[in-house]
């Protein structure tokens, strides 16, 4: 007699994780559709951070942007900077001297170190992994103290200027920085032998939120989660600025698209960055670090005190803001967790027209639902870890 | 310079009377489009294997309040991954009929980004799979990025929704946990 097989009566559940859920660092609700642990679908809601970024920048000068662009991405301040500021000099149409150039990769890499420790640090110690996780917010609190001594603060930096950067590296930057990465890839070292062939945390990572080549461009995902699906998009590279393509440094990618691969790749990517620093330092050009165009640039301090003319010309820069001739522009830079780009409209005033940033990771978040389908509820947090969504940049 | 040239007279050819106006604004290649047939001549600028501009980068609008006719513009980036290029293509929109072909069809990735404008603008993506707002709430009134919306406009309170199916654990002490729907906001 053959045993009659019943099917277990299965209910669809609704859930809401979030807004506010340890494992998600972020404000973020997620609207799951359950078949017992299995997720059916998942609706995203995001926007507990709106806080109306593209309008106030219209109602700053061009200066005062600077600032809201460290609030974008806070993981990677220096790159929103660089980002923008490079955008409104398309608009102006000047070209800043090399030794800033080559101080604005050195920013933005040590940027992108901070931000894919923060990220890689956060998603482990979020599996359990507690050490790592730890020695990762180590290496990134000596990023942020080589931040400090640059530009004086730790998060908000606001050390690039439009023509410029605020002042030159300081003394004894390029050793303190090489000490730092000295420690920075004996932690990496540890990590590697901590996490990369960990079986569980292989277990918990690997052939978890797949997503393949089509699927990942037709959602128009760019950065590290591009990446891990093998397609070699890097905007440094397929759209070189600054002086990228005088510096020798590969694209890691990977050939899932699965959480391992994102992690690996960022990883491999803190790296390339550091290589990318070094080189840059060894080849630091000697120069002044603003353009000459006293449209846009204010006067020293010395001539503002001692002259009507330096006073008068101060007094316009930051009462009126610097005039940017009218025209559109679009401009990305390779962030954090992506393609970065700034699209701004000036109207020939000292104020922006229209300010719009390509948040690359409410992007990504808009793919969510296809990373997580199909998995588990637990699967939730290493993939949402590894998407690396900043409140502040996809919110805005 | 002859290659720029001999793609935008690709353009020219496959798209003709779609074709408002080409520019080329700080060495950037600008389509000012018309929106009847949008998602169609999207689709020939992608597929096209000479034009091959196969990744959407993104999708904006701009409130040209009192500056300009018709009133809105629908900005998109697109690029070509192989052949390193990038074209924006700007569509006017009237204030009269704030609507324009969605582009979710070609690419999946636009849904987030069309209900952004939808969002802050007001701007209809007709045929769009799931128009609802995506920073703001439901309840907000009016569209913050048009140039009309005061900056300090304060929005009116919403009354607590009721979330049906709150189902209260009668065994715990706090009455208020919410298991069958929120996992959060303590968890």
């Amino acid at each position: 007699m053959k045993p009659e097989v019943k099917e277990l009566p299965v209910e669809t559940m609704e859930l809401q994780m979030g807004p506010s859920h340890p494992a998600t660092h972020g404000t973020i609700k997620f609207d799951l559709k359950l078949e017992g642990e299995k997720v059916l679908d998942c609706d995203v809601e995001v926007g507990y951070l709106h806080r109306g970024f593209d309008k106030s920048c219209e109602q700053s000068t061009w200066t005062q942007v600077i600032p809201y662009t460290d609030r974008l991405n806070y993981a990677s301040p220096l790159i929103n900077n660089v980002g923008y500021a490079m955008t409104v000099e398309k608009l102006i149409g000047a070209e800043t001297p090399p030794r800033c150039q080559y101080i604005r990769v050195i920013i933005s890499e040590l940027s992108r170190i901070y931000d894919h420790l923060t990220c890689c640090g956060m998603a482990s110690s979020e599996l359990g992994a507690i050490t790592p996780g730890f020695y990762m917010i180590e290496g990134r609190e000596l990023i942020t103290r080589i931040v400090e001594q640059l530009t004086g603060a730790r998060l908000t930096v606001t050390y690039v200027r439009i023509g410029g950067v605020k002042h030159d590296l300081p003394d004894g930057f390029a050793e303190n920085v090489s000490r730092t990465f000295q420690t920075i890839r004996k932690l990496l070292d540890d990590c590697d032998r901590l996490l990369s062939r960990n079986r569980i945390f292989i277990d918990r990572l690997s052939n978890v939120g797949v997503i393949s080549q089509e699927t990942a461009l037709n959602y128009c995902l760019t950065g590290p989660i591009l990446r891990a699906t093998g397609i070699g998009y890097d905007v440094r590279r397929v759209f070189p600025y600054l002086v990228y393509d005088q510096l020798d440094f590969e694209v890691p990618v990977g050939t899932r698209g699965d959480n391992y691969d994102r992690f690996i790749c960022r990883i491999r990517e803190i790296e390339q960055s550091m290589k990318i620093v070094e080189q840059a330092l060894a080849q630091l050009p000697v120069g002044p670090v603003w353009i000459d165009d006293p449209r846009f640039v204010l006067p020293e301090k010395e001539k503002v005190y001692n002259s009507i003319e330096g006073l008068m010309h101060h007094f316009k820069i930051i009462m009126e803001g610097i005039h940017v001739p009218a025209g559109e522009t679009y401009f990305a830079v390779e962030g954090g967790n992506g393609e970065l780009g700034f699209y701004i409209v000036s109207d020939g005033g000292g104020r922006p027209y229209r300010m719009r940033v390509r948040p690359p990771c409410f992007i990504a978040m808009g793919a969510f639902h296809e990373m997580i389908k199909g998995y588990m509820v637990a699967d939730i947090v290493p993939t949402f870890g590894m998407v690396n969504m900043i409140g502040g940049e996809c919110d805005r | 310079m002859a290659e720029t040239d001999s793609r935008l007279e690709t353009i020219r050819r496959k798209l003709g009377a779609k074709i408002i106006e080409i520019l080329r604004p700080q060495g950037d290649d600008v389509l000012v489009l018309d929106r009847a047939g949008l998602t169609e001549s999207f689709r020939i600028l992608k597929e096209t294997p000479d034009l091959d501009f196969d990744f959407l980068s993104d999708i904006t609008a701009v409130d040209y309040w009192q500056r300009k006719e018709p009133r809105f513009e629908v900005v998109y980036q697109i690029l070509s991954r192989a052949r390193r290029v990038r074209l924006r293509i700007r569509v006017p929109v009237p204030e009269s009929d704030p609507s324009i072909e969605s582009l979710t069809p070609i690419w999946r990735g636009a849904n987030f980004m069309e209900r952004e404008v939808w969002d802050l603008f007001g701007i209809r993506f007709i045929e769009h799979p799931d128009l609802r707002r995506v920073l703001l709430y439901e309840e907000f009134r009016g569209h913050p990025l048009r140039k009309d919306y005061p900056v300090n406009l304060v929005q009116p309170r919403v009354p607590e929704r009721q979330i049906e199916g709150t189902f209260v654990d009668e065994r715990s002490h706090n009455k208020l946990v919410r298991l069958k729907k929120t996992l959060g906001s303590k968890h």
